[in-house]
């Protein structure tokens, strides 16, 4: 089944005749409404003029991550805030967290894109769906949600956490659709057993995973384990969310939504354009988005383009599954985390040295955080309470900065290796 | 930082009548870990009086009376150990059945709330070492019911 065939199966030229005409449209908006845009095209010598076509679209500025940042809370909308009806945002309550808004029409085009990709994954109205994305500032679960009620299924927004329930309604309720983190359903696999439960108890037919990178080998896993078709959902909360691109049944690669995202491939470091095939970082243009709409945005995930027409039908570009990032950012059950968020919170609590390593791990399928950090002599006292509290501030100003829980070591100053050149911060034992 | 900050500490005694300078050191959870700082205690003829471990899962304090702390804190400091003083009530019990527990007693009367205590033994005398947040409330106690203190000169 295709949701939107008229667009999904759409002749490349027809398509870049409608990428070329709203790009010029989106220019021409972003340069009149969002200081941020106006002042750098201007820097970059660029004028909407310029641009005729989606061509074109290499002479713009590229947009990253620091700069939803630098522009906190709203400074990159490009519309009232009396336009704006939904507010999300990325995890941080403190240090740096980034927003992005939603007009009627952006969430109009989010159940369109989500529908699409639900259908691709064989999803109907005769599907009911357990969504355990989170709910909430997170994009998944209301992304999703929508999406999912769009196509007429039965939605049970359950939310993520608390695994027993969870298996208890899949089961009650014959979920047949599963939408959640792989690690997540890679989790509640295993947690069948030792909950009383095994596959006959359920009627789960397709998941929906996303989120976070996984590799096509934890894909076949979680169809074997669960006896089910595994579907990767990709998307960003800066581009959209949830829905940017979707694999169908011949899972070949992630049809992206190229009407309202123009994805492109550039160098990791001279940012020069790359051709289909070759890998880069991946950057997308947001075609129709009016509330946070974003020239060139770069995702820093590494992947690479192919426009050859699929067997599935669809004409639409594809990208191939994400594997890794050009940047430091780590992806933590879903959530996303910068080394430097968790200096920040070290240095601002001014309790420890800021020399520490992040240890990641994966524990019944779920990423555990480890902190190691260099004890202040100073702070030493002759009572081991006073240590254990010392690492239990740590951990609550972590939790509440970055949302996620850290077990925090105390170690030895000076035993944690000091770098020559770029420090090493992180050691990631998911990869392994 | 100042070379000699330490030195700070050091003269910095509240009760010296009435307290023993402990060194306090962070050991992590490390094979051998222990013994590296009692070896450096060794090359360097620092007498150890006394010594307990507290421990955690991931790390423990070791916390000894030794016979030099001035010199026991900087040779510990110049090969890289995280180490302090602290100074902590020593009173000497009576060599009878339960002089410890009369000397506890006179503290919990008093509502006061022990941290720790650890005991030992030098010459003939029964040493206990008592380490309270209540400094103040502990010296009335001392005093009050004329418990005799162990000072560091009874330890030469």
């Amino acid at each position: 089944m295709i949701w939107n065939k008229e667009i999904e199966c759409m002749g490349r030229q027809e398509m870049r005749a409608l990428q070329s005409e709203r790009l010029i449209k989106l220019v021409n908006h972003v340069y009149n409404n969002v200081a941020f845009y106006r002042k750098r095209m201007d820097e970059t010598g660029v004028k909407p003029s310029d641009i005729q076509s989606i061509d074109d679209i290499v002479k713009l500025p590229f947009t990253y991550k620091t700069d939803l940042r630098d522009n906190y809370p709203f400074g990159l909308f490009a519309v009232p805030m009396k336009d704006i009806v939904r507010v999300h945002a990325s995890s941080g309550t403190t240090g740096k967290p980034t927003t992005v808004g939603y007009t009627k029409n952006d969430i109009e085009n989010w159940r369109e894109v989500v529908a699409r990709c639900l259908t691709m994954a064989g999803i109907g109205a005769d599907d009911i769906m357990q969504i355990s994305y989170g709910y909430g500032l997170f994009t998944g679960g209301l992304g999703v949600h929508y999406g999912a009620e769009t196509t007429g299924c039965s939605v049970v927004p359950i939310s993520g956490g608390n695994t027993r329930r969870q298996l208890q309604l899949m089961s009650d309720f014959g979920s047949t659709v599963l939408a959640c983190t792989p690690s997540y359903a890679l989790h509640l696999a295993d947690a069948l057993a030792e909950n009383g439960y095994s596959l006959a108890d359920m009627k789960l037919k397709v998941g929906v995973f996303g989120a976070e990178p996984w590799t096509e080998n934890m894909r076949l896993e979680l169809e074997k384990k669960w006896g089910i078709h595994a579907h990767d959902i990709y998307g960003l909360s800066e581009v959209m969310g949830p829905g940017v691109a979707n694999d169908c049944t011949f899972h070949t690669g992630l049809h992206i939504h190229e009407d309202h995202f123009y994805p492109e491939i550039v160098h990791p470091d001279t940012k020069e354009p790359l051709a289909d095939g070759e890998e880069g970082e991946l950057v997308f243009t947001t075609l129709t988005k009016e509330g946070i709409p974003l020239l060139r945005y770069n995702t820093r995930d590494l992947s690479t383009l192919s426009r050859e027409t699929c067997e599935c039908g669809r004409t639409s570009v594809r990208m191939k599954k994400i594997t890794g990032r050009s940047d430091d950012m780590l992806i933590i059950r879903g959530v996303n985390l910068f080394p430097s968020q968790i200096e920040h919170v070290l240095l601002e609590l001014g309790e420890t040295s800021a020399h520490y390593l992040l240890y990641v791990d994966r524990e019944n399928n779920l990423d555990t955080l480890e902190l190691k950090v260099e004890l202040d002599e100073t702070k030493l006292t002759d009572t081991i309470r006073d240590l254990q509290n010392l690492s239990r501030k740590i951990s609550h100003a972590l939790n509440s900065a970055i949302g996620l829980s850290v077990k925090v070591t105390l170690v030895e100053p000076r035993t944690i290796t000091r770098s020559e050149g770029k420090a090493v911060r992180v050691v990631d034992n998911r990869k392994k | 930082m100042c070379k000699f900050a330490f030195l700070k500490e050091i003269v910095n005694l509240k009760h010296n009548t009435m307290t023993i300078r402990q060194l306090s050191v962070f050991l992590e959870n490390k094979t051998g870990h222990l013994n590296q700082i009692l070896s450096v205690l060794a090359k360097n003829n620092i007498n150890i009086i006394a010594l307990t471990v507290a421990d955690s899962s991931d790390y423990g304090i070791l916390r000894a009376i030794v016979s030099d702390p001035e010199k026991a804190l900087q040779v510990l400091r110049t090969e890289q150990f995280t180490v302090r003083v602290h100074d902590i009530f020593s009173l000497e019990m009576d060599a009878a059945l339960g002089s410890m527990s009369k000397i506890l007693d006179l503290f919990t009367a008093a509502d006061i709330c022990i941290e720790y205590v650890y005991a030992f033994s030098f010459g003939s005398k029964s040493i206990l070492m008592i380490r309270t947040d209540k400094c103040d409330e502990a010296v009335n106690v001392i005093e009050q019911n004329k418990l005799k203190s162990i000072s560091e000169a009874d330890l030469k």
